[in-house]
């Protein structure tokens, strides 16, 4: 699996405001009801845990199923509490995982 | 570019199909718009619940009306604040009426989220009703719905 993504955040917020996150996670999730050119069927796999922290605080958390895109793509909103670190972590069902990270300066 | 020449050719059968088309998305929508924020009938759906009874108006679920391709289509979740202490949202579940797999996500927050704003894109297996469901840390639940007809259904089948 290509453990690509891309990670969109303001590069400056204002302390208590909530602040925009937009990720995308390069992932085929399939689904488990398809098949390979030798029809064998292909395992389900999806990201079935995906979270957000904040400083080292879980603020978002997500379970993507199998009705979710292809390549999924997630925007949320976090509340700004002081400067630092955004970071993002996955694991699939074949137990692949990823990361990502985004700084933050939080300003007032 | 000559002048003379016109710029689309509509000949009768096409415009036909064009009238017929847009008769069935008429006839198609409207009785959709009317009827009442049902929730959709999906077992898993129903075991969430465990009979409890949700309240609607609150949570918003946008999908657009008619999607060409269920293979991506956007989804937004929305819910109005303010949310007093002990009343924040800490999960919204998506359900589908016609995916193999009805449901489709779960979205949580560990801590109070001051804006309560999601937006994914989903698979949706063929023209259905979605169901949004938001538990709040004081046990209310919230739910939207919202029907969308599937032009290209996601190849969920295995096709």
């Amino acid at each position: 699996m290509a453990a690509g993504s891309r990670v969109q955040v303001p590069t400056e917020v204002r302390r208590g405001e909530p602040f925009e996150v937009k990720i995308s996670v390069r992932h085929p999730m399939e689904t488990g009801f398809r098949v390979d050119d030798m029809g064998k069927p292909i395992a389900r796999n999806t990201i079935h845990e995906f979270i957000c922290r904040y400083n080292g605080t879980p603020v978002f958390a997500a379970n993507l199923g199998s009705g979710i895109a292809a390549n999924p793509y997630l925007r949320f909103f976090v509340t700004a509490l002081d400067s630092g670190e955004l970071k993002f972590e996955w694991v699939d069902d074949a137990g692949e995982r990823g990361d990502a990270a985004a700084t933050l300066r939080v300003t007032g | 570019m000559k002048r003379d020449e016109p710029l689309t050719v509509a000949s009768p059968l096409r415009r036909r199909i064009i009238v017929a088309g847009a008769a069935l998305a008429t006839t198609r929508a409207l009785p959709l718009r009317a009827e009442p924020p049902a929730l959709p009938s999906i077992p898993e759906l129903d075991a969430y619940l465990a009979g409890r009874k949700p309240e609607f108006g609150r949570l918003l679920l946008d999908l657009p009306r008619l999607a060409d391709d269920g293979n991506a289509v956007t989804m937004r979740l929305f819910m109005p604040g303010p949310f007093a202490p002990g009343m924040q949202v800490t999960s919204i579940a998506l359900f589908s009426e016609k995916n193999p797999v009805p449901k489709m996500a779960q979205f949580d927050f560990p801590v109070a989220p001051a804006k309560v704003e999601i937006e994914s894109r989903v698979r949706l297996a063929g023209s259905q009703r979605v169901a949004a469901i938001a538990t709040l840390a004081d046990g209310a639940l919230h739910a939207a719905t919202a029907d969308v007809s599937v032009t290209i259904a996601a190849c969920l089948d295995g096709s």
